[in-house]
């Protein structure tokens, strides 16, 4: 028994410690956020700004941040609606075609996908796009990212895919009902939940991708948010305030939604790689 | 079904990835022609003294950051197995870090860190106002706590699942003998989540060939080259110093360096791949 309490001490006392690591440096980017400059060098940094004031979120709004914003919305949603429906198309194709040697191949090769550190392939990836007369567009942004989140997303939906009972895809296939048929009224409304996991966990990769946009983009019209984060913060490095504002303001609409969405993503995560 | 997906992949994926093997043998500024080099590159870049460095760099990274990262995401993950609610709120907080970009986390620890304006000289607090960045082996360290700090609750997620998946009989029957929980942790948790911590570590290793825009925004490599990791030593040869066949080379080491982790992790405990698809 006292081998017991000494663990959950220390379990407890690591769980306790690490929430304070996370937060503090989390709370420390709110706080200042809304302090100007002065107050910013004056105060404690972890008191409560006593004149809070928005002047940080204008500055960063003014500076063009609502155009990125878009950017980033257009580029993860034209990233992720298109790989998931080819990712979820090629697991079904994957489960229900077992035995084919093609398929197999095909999986065999998104597999290995997952062992590369696909970031290595930027300069090809480069060159592609400059031949494709795609360079400095967000459509060179969203192709090679469809492609690299095929791997992981064809692993998870396959698994779940397996999961739906091989009867119900016999008495369907009696009633006469087309492969394309199945997976729309079959499998589609069972593998919902992987789908958005799946969904949410690669649009997060998106939404904060820097790789990318740093090599494949160039003009300010076509920046997405992280990239507009580390130019502001060259741009104002001093304004430590103002930077913060700005990484707040990327990452709340994140911070909603994962508000909104946790259970799925949680849940989700933890199906899709504990196994 | 599976032509667009394998398609889209093929284009994208495996065409650079042959491309890349290519363009080591080749000349290239990024703008101009694309001419045949030879061997030329290789040559170059293996004898050059910044490679050994820049792969052991890579590779302090990877063993410190796993050092740290998975015992601390063990104990975290078996804590936040409990079912109380309150680990549950814990585990929501936890995540938190995950949603933020690198991007947005480098520039937020540059700021704390910062010897003047970040928070040791907010707090007149000497040991917080070393120059974190500016010194090589701090700078390191920073890298390093940052990345935990960036990857711990992910890899707790993925423990806490796996601790879940443990049948209770078996620490029932271990309580039953006399074992006690620190016993039990290391008799019982630590070998079942064998194939937990071979998926979770190998995450950990090949992730952290691409730790790029971290390093890239929070130390540009430096100071000096103290954090010149191979992917950027990639980037910069590549996309600053306008000489993409050395740093095709580069990508190509870091492309063998994946496989052959992936591979000796994958070794290590059978198929973990296969124990996947099964377990479905």
């Amino acid at each position: 028994m006292r081998g017991l309490r000494r663990l959950n001490w220390l379990g407890g006392s690591a769980g306790w410690l690490w929430l304070i690591i996370v937060m503090v440096p989390l709370y420390w980017i709110v706080v200042t956020s809304f302090k100007d400059q002065t107050a910013y060098f004056a105060q404690n940094p972890f008191a409560l700004p006593t004149e809070p004031t928005l002047a940080n979120y204008q500055l960063v709004i003014q500076s063009d941040f609502p155009r990125y914003f878009v950017n980033s919305v257009i580029v993860t949603a034209g990233t992720i609606v298109p790989a998931v429906t080819i990712a979820f198309m090629a697991a079904y194709a994957i489960v229900r075609g077992a035995g084919s040697r093609f398929l197999a191949g095909a999986n065999g090769l998104f597999l290995m996908g997952l062992a590369i550190p696909l970031q290595a392939t930027i300069i090809p990836v480069y060159l592609l796009i400059i031949r494709m007369r795609l360079y400095d567009s967000l459509l060179a942004i969203i192709l090679p990212s469809i492609a690299f989140a095929i791997p992981l997303s064809v692993l998870v939906l396959t698994n779940f895919i397996r999961d739906v009972p091989k009867e119900l895809f016999e008495s369907m296939r009696v009633d006469g009902a087309t492969e394309w048929g199945m997976l729309r009224t079959l499998a589609l409304p069972l593998t919902r939940p992987a789908l958005v996991t799946v969904a949410i966990y690669n649009g997060l990769g998106v939404w904060n991708g820097f790789l990318l946009p740093l090599i494949l983009t160039q003009s300010p019209t076509q920046r997405t948010l992280p990239l507009a984060l580390w130019t502001f913060q060259g741009q104002y490095s001093v304004n430590v305030p103002a930077v913060l504002a700005s990484v707040v303001l990327t990452t709340l609409p994140i911070v909603i939604l994962y508000a909104v969405g946790r259970r799925q993503l949680l849940s989700g995560l933890t199906a899709g790689f504990s196994r | 079904m599976v032509v667009p997906a394998l398609v889209m992949f093929v284009v994208f994926g495996v065409v650079p990835l042959v491309g890349v093997l290519v363009l080591s043998f080749t000349q290239w500024d990024g703008l101009g022609a694309i001419r045949p080099a030879g061997v030329a590159n290789w040559r170059v870049v293996l004898g050059d003294p910044g490679l050994p460095h820049a792969v052991g760099v890579t590779f302090a990274v990877m063993g410190l950051s796993w050092a740290v990262q998975t015992p601390v995401s063990l104990l975290i993950g078996t804590f936040l197995a409990g079912r109380q609610r309150y680990r549950g709120l814990l585990a929501v907080l936890y995540f938190v870090p995950l949603l933020l970009s690198s991007a947005a986390i480098a520039i937020t620890y540059k700021a704390l860190l910062d010897p003047n304006f970040g928070l040791g000289a907010g707090l007149k607090i000497g040991f917080l106002t070393q120059d974190w960045l500016g010194r090589g082996g701090l700078a390191l360290g920073v890298v390093i706590f940052v990345v935990s700090w960036q990857f711990i609750p992910f890899h707790s997620l993925i423990y806490q699942g796996g601790v879940r998946q443990i049948p209770t009989s078996m620490y029932e029957a271990a309580a039953i003998d006399g074992a006690g929980r620190v016993r039990q942790f290391f008799s019982i948790t630590v070998p079942q989540l064998k194939y937990t911590i071979i998926t979770s570590s190998t995450l950990m290793a090949v992730g952290s060939l691409t730790f790029f825009d971290l390093i890239f925004v929070l130390t540009a490599g430096g100071p000096g080259d103290a954090t010149r990791v191979l992917a950027l030593d990639m980037y910069k040869r590549g996309f600053q110093a306008n000489l993409m066949g050395p740093a095709s080379v580069i990508a190509v080491l870091l492309v063998l360096l994946g496989l052959a982790l992936a591979l000796l992790l994958r070794r290590l405990g059978g198929s973990t791949t296969a124990s996947q698809q099964e377990g479905a």
